[in-house]
């Protein structure tokens, strides 16, 4: 029977969460830059406290702006809900704090973004939480690698920095035979390219920072939770389905079937931890989630011209793209992927460390920092910057070469960055020399 | 709180706070493929401000073991079972959609037992139409699909359940197929022929004896307003209008919260 349904991507971009703003008529979602907001009475006070009414009552908590940003995301990724965090380390750290604590076992692919690596391999030991790192090709060790106390499985859609496609299907479904989440990163592909949920994950964040803001304009993270993870059947979680001394005793599983993890992370994760997204940042936010479907299909455009082009130059060794054929993972990624593999890739020059410097400096429009998922188009050269303090042998190990360049894509005329990326490499000839 | 009822495991959540042994109680039902957790704002409302409070999963529906009831009959019979169960002489019963005529039969079954009735999101009769019962039959997730986005009218139903930052249509997508998955058999055609089949709605309403109130969304294409007059004739009962969809409680909980103040005061 045809029949309505919810509203497309594009629509929903536009605008999920929001409506003209009552007091005002304001079309566009209003900036509400307030830490706090007024109770009606004692009993209207009482009642937000003890969770008897919805509503904002400190910044740090909730706010009206970030709300419509924070439905927004969970609409365009086919959840039940987010929460704006003030980086996507700061998600990352939420994610895992709602659920784990010291004692706990974290299964994680081995090819991740470095501050993810480093929050799991130091920081997070530090607090008794250990992790073990699986190449996430390697669907077996997956399973291997899960323990009684493991309560998370953690990959990137995309990983660092080889775009290895993670099998979201099949690494869901060892987590899930075990009672376990999946929670995935999927800052590289955003909701336009790939909606995990839909593909078996539980769990998504996003460093927003990159292509949901897409203006390279500010930083932020969110969290997000599909609602069909069963935290009680886990038996797993006490966490979400125990009585928490912190919050009256509540027990997340019965106040909210589905939104448990998402109760806990905000009562208890914003509360406590308080890494909370600015409302500024989150309305800059909802300006680039309104164009991330024009967006993104032109990232991938430009992306795919300018891999045609680097990879048929006789300067470059290898271009890791899992549109290529030459890409492990090239038919995981026609099938996960169908849209497109994003607009962050790393290709190798043939030459020496030297030579890779030459061709940074030559470049004109491609702005040479360590960011990535902006309007503008961006390079770094990890072997003299980000991974300068390892010899060859250690950045072999780590899937980086002395030549490896990581481009991230941006909006302009594509004609016009493959001119400058072919003076580039005119240069890093010359450097050889 | 677990209770025993008809021999099988049954769940009510008292709204945060433990069950006391005497006190005014309200019994919240819930509607087709959803639980108790559609309540949780108002439950714990009331729970607060002087009730005992008993958010029930219906049979087959959450922490309540199966089988589902076959009827809205059989549901009412269970409802008051489950208060005896709890030790609850007397209840307000509150209802939405299908839950809405589990209330009214129950109030009519044992009026002395009913102190007060709403009806939320209401109509009588609670027809379903051939085509989305055989939708429901043949292909649950589009019927889901297609329920979901009859029951809200905005894409920005804030703030709500379980708390800012929530996408509502996500969220009830979500517990459908959460409970549809868990079910033995299709749950979610179940309860719509239940609806469907359920004729004594005039009848019950001439026999209860309480004072009854309706709330009904001015926006709700799946029980419309004008489809809840003749029961509210029928129980001379009050209707309040609501800015909302079907799903009034997740759409506009302050607004219900207002209207049920009215009809069951704290």
């Amino acid at each position: 029977m045809p029949g309505p349904s919810d509203p497309g991507f594009d629509t929903l971009a536009v605008h999920a969460g929001a409506a003209p703003d009552p007091a005002t008529g304001a079309r566009a979602t209003p900036l509400h830059l307030s830490t706090s907001f007024v109770f009606e009475s004692s009993e209207h006070a009482a009642s937000l406290f003890n969770m008897e009414r919805a509503g904002h009552v400190y910044s740090r908590i909730s706010n009206p702006t970030t709300a419509v940003f924070e439905e927004r995301l969970a609409a365009l990724e086919g959840g039940i809900g987010a929460i704006a965090t003030a980086s996507g380390q700061a998600a990352l750290h939420l994610a895992i704090a709602t659920i784990a604590g010291a004692g706990s076992h974290i299964v994680a692919s081995s090819a991740l973004y470095g501050g993810s690596h480093n929050l799991l391999t130091y920081t997070l030991a530090r607090f008794g939480i250990e992790t073990t790192f699986v190449k996430p090709r390697a669907i077996d060790a997956w399973r291997a690698a899960i323990r009684p106390n493991t309560r998370l499985l953690f990959g990137e859609t995309l990983g660092n920095p080889g775009l290895d496609v993670l099998d979201i299907p099949r690494v869901a479904g060892i987590a899930h035979d075990a009672g376990l989440p999946l929670l995935v990163d999927a800052t590289f592909t955003t909701p336009w390219l790939q909606q995990p949920f839909r593909l078996g994950a539980d769990l998504v964040f996003h460093s927003a920072t990159k292509f949901l803001s897409g203006h390279g304009t500010v930083v932020g993270g969110v969290l997000a939770d599909g609602g069909r993870f069963d935290w009680e059947r886990s038996g797993r979680f006490p966490e979400l389905s125990a009585p928490y001394a912190g919050f009256h005793d509540m027990v997340f599983t019965e106040e909210s079937t589905v939104g448990a993890f998402l109760l806990r992370a905000r009562r208890e994760g914003l509360r406590d931890f308080g890494a909370c997204m600015s409302p500024h940042t989150a309305w800059l936010l909802l300006q680039g989630l309104e164009t991330l479907p024009l967006r993104m299909e032109r990232h991938v455009a430009n992306t795919r011209k300018v891999v045609q082009f680097l990879a048929a130059h006789p300067l470059v060794a290898h271009v890791g793209y899992p549109e290529l054929e030459s890409h492990p993972d090239h038919a995981l990624a026609r099938t996960l992927l169908p849209r497109g593999c994003g607009a962050v890739f790393s290709f190798d020059l043939r030459g020496s460390r030297a030579q890779g410097v030459a061709f940074i400096d030559a470049l004109q429009l491609f702005s040479h920092l360590a960011n990535v998922g902006d309007c503008r188009s961006l390079v770094i050269h990890p072997a003299s910057t980000t991974h300068s303090r390892m010899d060859d042998a250690a950045l072999a190990a780590a899937g980086i070469g002395p030549g490896t360049l990581r481009l991230s894509i941006g909006l302009e005329d594509p004609d016009d960055l493959i001119a400058d990326l072919k003076s580039a490499l005119k240069a890093a000839e010359r450097a050889a020399r | 709180m677990k209770l025993a009822v008809h021999g099988r495991n049954a769940y009510a959540y008292t709204g945060g706070r433990r069950f006391a042994d005497d006190g005014p109680c309200i019994a919240f039902i819930h509607g087709a493929l959803n639980d108790h957790s559609v309540w949780t704002l108002l439950a714990r409302w009331y729970a607060h401000h002087g009730y005992r409070v008993l958010a029930v999963d219906l049979p087959g529906h959450g922490r309540s073991d199966g089988p589902p009831q076959a009827s809205v009959e059989a549901l009412a019979d269970w409802l008051l079972a489950l208060l005896d169960a709890a030790g609850a002489a007397r209840a307000h019963l509150v209802g939405h959609s299908m839950g809405s005529l589990v209330a009214l039969e129950a109030a009519a079954r044992a009026p002395a037992r009913a102190a007060g009735l709403v009806l939320v999101g209401t109509a009588y009769p609670m027809k379903v139409s051939d085509a989305l019962l055989a939708t429901a039959r043949d292909d649950p997730a589009r019927a889901i699909a297609m329920v979901n986005a009859f029951s809200h009218s905005s894409l920005a139903g804030k703030p709500s359940y379980p708390g800012p930052g929530a996408w509502l249509r996500g969220g009830s997508s979500a517990l459908m197929h959460r409970l549809q998955g868990a079910a033995d058999g299709n749950l979610f055609e179940h309860d719509f022929r239940v609806c469907d089949a359920y004729a004594g709605g005039l009848d019950a309403a001439a026999r209860v004896t309480c004072p009854a109130h309706l709330i009904v969304g001015t926006r709700d294409v799946m029980t419309p307003a004008k489809a809840a007059r003749d029961l509210a004739e029928r129980l001379k009962a009050p209707i309040a209008h609501v800015a909302s969809g079907h799903a009034l409680m997740q759409e506009a909980p302050d607004a219900v919260l207002n209207a049920m103040r009215e009809a069951v005061p704290a």
